[in-house]
């Protein structure tokens, strides 16, 4: 090193080359409805996943470099098996884990001369609603308790903000289900191609079943679901069926759903703000979405 | 994968800290350097190999250092208690198992209430005969290491693969199999690929050896397996095949002292399970004590139970009716 760079300036320019990378993914949502919690995250692929189960009640989601995020759920997995092999499965924490990854990310930030591109939630389903714990932690090794729900990734605030005015406790899956994607549909967040099926991750903790409670919402049980949301945001057009009509993902998806009730009644809420101007917005904001969301 | 047999390890019948687990995992790993700190660098899809490297000890299969085959400590072993008889029988679209509930101390009854037949993961269950505290280990361990597998690779094993792995780690055991502390389980898992149970045995220096039909081990396999031989029909239906499990296992426990029968006085029936195209399935406290209750009424009027018919041809006998 033949200049002197002071550390403020070391740490700033890692933490921007971090959040830089970070940013040109999507954001992604992890939120708690009356039977468990539920993680949306748009993601195209089917086989990298970007929410994964971790133990017996508690699931991972990450946002970033997926080569980075994948290590460090293989290492979580790890921590996580051994702490539950050494003492008991309940000993077995998302506290723990955690702490594990803010150690670890937040070593690697200052120790290493290339941050994570990473954001990760940590969820934990309890016995009841009030033992579930949802964690964030970021690239420099922060992290936060975030009650209810929480948003992360690049457009983490506008998903955030959004997510906010429809989040209610004890909602049901389908209601924490509509808001999820209506938060992931801000305008900001990629193009809104992600209401398509195939184009989403989705998984939930489910507070009711014994040992591992981890489930992936695939392919026919996943458009149910997307057709009892759109049912609950207006219903008083029933339209759970053409969301799911196949062939038009463009004017199909986007014309069907979410856009009719901000026509007609307008008191739908908050859900419909973006969606009329997203399906031309899609091809307008190139910067947001590049093709590796992941 | 790398194999656990190319020389890493001084072979199969080393003795001493030649431990297996510890075997080319930790000096692969060794050489990176730089590595980020914790758990980072080292992962593996096995999480017996993983245990290996980072904290040996809490391996089952460590031989006890200063513990001979004879004298004082072969006594001590012998007094350990041990589990004795599993019985398994392959049925329609599935495979049932089923075993006594009874440990013992050399002569005595050390345990009436024991459990030695477990889920493994969701399409698999063995049971263990031999030394309890030892096959706890393994059970844990081997229930670890599928689930391990599971998230890390983000599938689950093949039936073969599990039934290799728990190969793997019995041969792991063999020091302390020498030194008495012997365990050897019976593993059964429904194959979806080919739509039927399985059954596959080991012995004290691993296996695997896949049985057809039915299969028995433990003190008191010699007893059941004649009665399941005589009981057993290809493709019966699941809950014939775990009434015929039952009857084995009374067999076993009317000739073998080590197998506990179904103890009606304390409600203490014997533990069945079923692992199908739907999973496994523990059956219930009041499913178990019904079919020991059809068993223990049948031996009321045919003390020595149901009889299989003499020639060929004739139909089998419908049970105690």
């Amino acid at each position: 090193m033949p200049f002197y760079v002071s550390p403020e300036q070391a740490m700033r320019d890692k933490a921007d080359y971090a959040r830089k990378g970070i940013a040109r993914g999507r954001s992604c949502v992890a939120l708690q409805y009356a039977g468990g919690i539920l993680m949306v995250a748009p993601n195209p692929s089917s086989a990298l996943h970007k929410i994964s189960e971790i133990y017996d009640r508690i699931a991972f989601a990450a946002v970033g470099r997926y080569n980075e995020y994948e290590n460090l759920r293989k290492a979580g997995v790890t921590y996580a098996d051994i702490t539950g092999y050494q003492f008991a499965r309940h000993d077995v924490t998302a506290r723990g884990i955690a702490n594990w990854y803010a150690q670890t990310l937040g070593t690697i930030f200052t120790e290493s001369n290339k941050p994570f591109e990473v954001e990760i939630v940590v969820a934990e389903v309890g016995e009841q609603p009030s033992g579930d714990q949802i964690y964030r932690i970021t690239f420099d090794g922060s992290v936060t308790d975030e009650p209810g729900f929480v948003a992360f990734g690049g457009q983490a605030d506008q998903v955030s903000a959004q997510l906010k005015e429809r989040y209610s406790d004890g909602m049901s899956l389908a209601e924490a289900f509509g808001a999820a994607l209506s938060a992931l549909s801000v305008p900001g967040n990629g193009d809104s191609n992600e209401v398509v099926a195939s184009q989403l991750e989705v998984a939930i903790l489910d507070r009711a079943r014994d040992h591992r409670t981890f489930r992936r919402i695939r392919t026919a049980r996943l458009d149910e679901l997307i057709g009892e949301s759109r049912a609950l945001t207006d219903p008083k057009t029933p339209e759970p069926k053409d969301p799911k009509a196949p062939g038009d993902p463009k004017t199909g998806t986007e014309a069907s759903g979410p856009s009719a009730p901000s026509n007609a009644p307008a008191d739908s809420g908050p859900p419909t703000g973006p969606d009329p101007s997203s399906s031309d917005r899609g091809s307008g904001q190139g910067d947001g979405t590049p093709p590796n969301p992941a | 994968m790398g194999s656990y047999y190319d020389g890493q390890q001084s072979g199969p019948f080393a003795g001493g800290d030649g431990d297996p687990f510890s075997a080319g995992r930790a000096a692969g790993s060794a050489g990176l350097t730089g590595r980020p700190p914790g758990f980072m660098g080292l992962q593996s899809s096995s999480f017996a190999d993983f245990l290996g490297s980072h904290s040996p000890g809490l391996l089952p299969s460590r031989t006890v250092p200063g513990l001979g085959t004879d004298g004082g400590s072969g006594q001590a072993i012998r007094d350990l208690p041990h589990a004795t008889t599993i019985v398994a029988a392959v049925c329609e679209h599935g495979v049932v198992m089923a075993g006594d509930r009874r440990a013992t101390l050399g002569s005595m009854i050390a345990k009436r209430d024991v459990e030695k037949v477990f889920r493994s993961d969701e399409f698999s269950a063995m049971g263990y005969a031999g030394t309890g505290s030892v096959g706890i280990e393994f059970v844990r361990l081997f229930q670890v290491e599928l689930e391990h597998y599971e998230k890390m690779e983000g599938r689950s094993l093949s039936l073969e693969g599990k039934a290799n792995r728990l190969a793997w780690m019995v041969r792991g055991n063999l020091g302390a199999a020498m030194q008495g502390l012997v365990v050897v389980p019976l593993f059964v898992g429904y194959d979806e690929e080919a739509d039927r149970g399985r059954i596959f045995s080991y012995d004290v220096a691993g296996g695997p050896y896949e049985e057809h039909r039915f299969y028995s081990i433990g003190s008191g396999s010699l007893f059941a397996r004649g009665a399941l031989k005589k009981l057993y029909v290809d493709d019966m239906p699941a809950g014939d095949a775990a009434l015929a499990c039952v009857q084995a296992l009374y067999d076993a426990a009317d000739d073998d002292s080590a197998t506990g029968g179904p103890d009606m006085t304390r409600r203490i029936f014997p533990v069945i399970a079923t692992v199908t195209a739907d999973g496994f399935r523990k059956l219930s406290e009041a499913e178990s004590e019904d079919y020991a209750q059809q068993v223990v009424q049948g031996r009321m009027a045919a003390p020595d139970g149901p009889t299989a018919p003499l020639r060929n041809g004739q139909p089998p006998s419908g049970g105690h009716a």
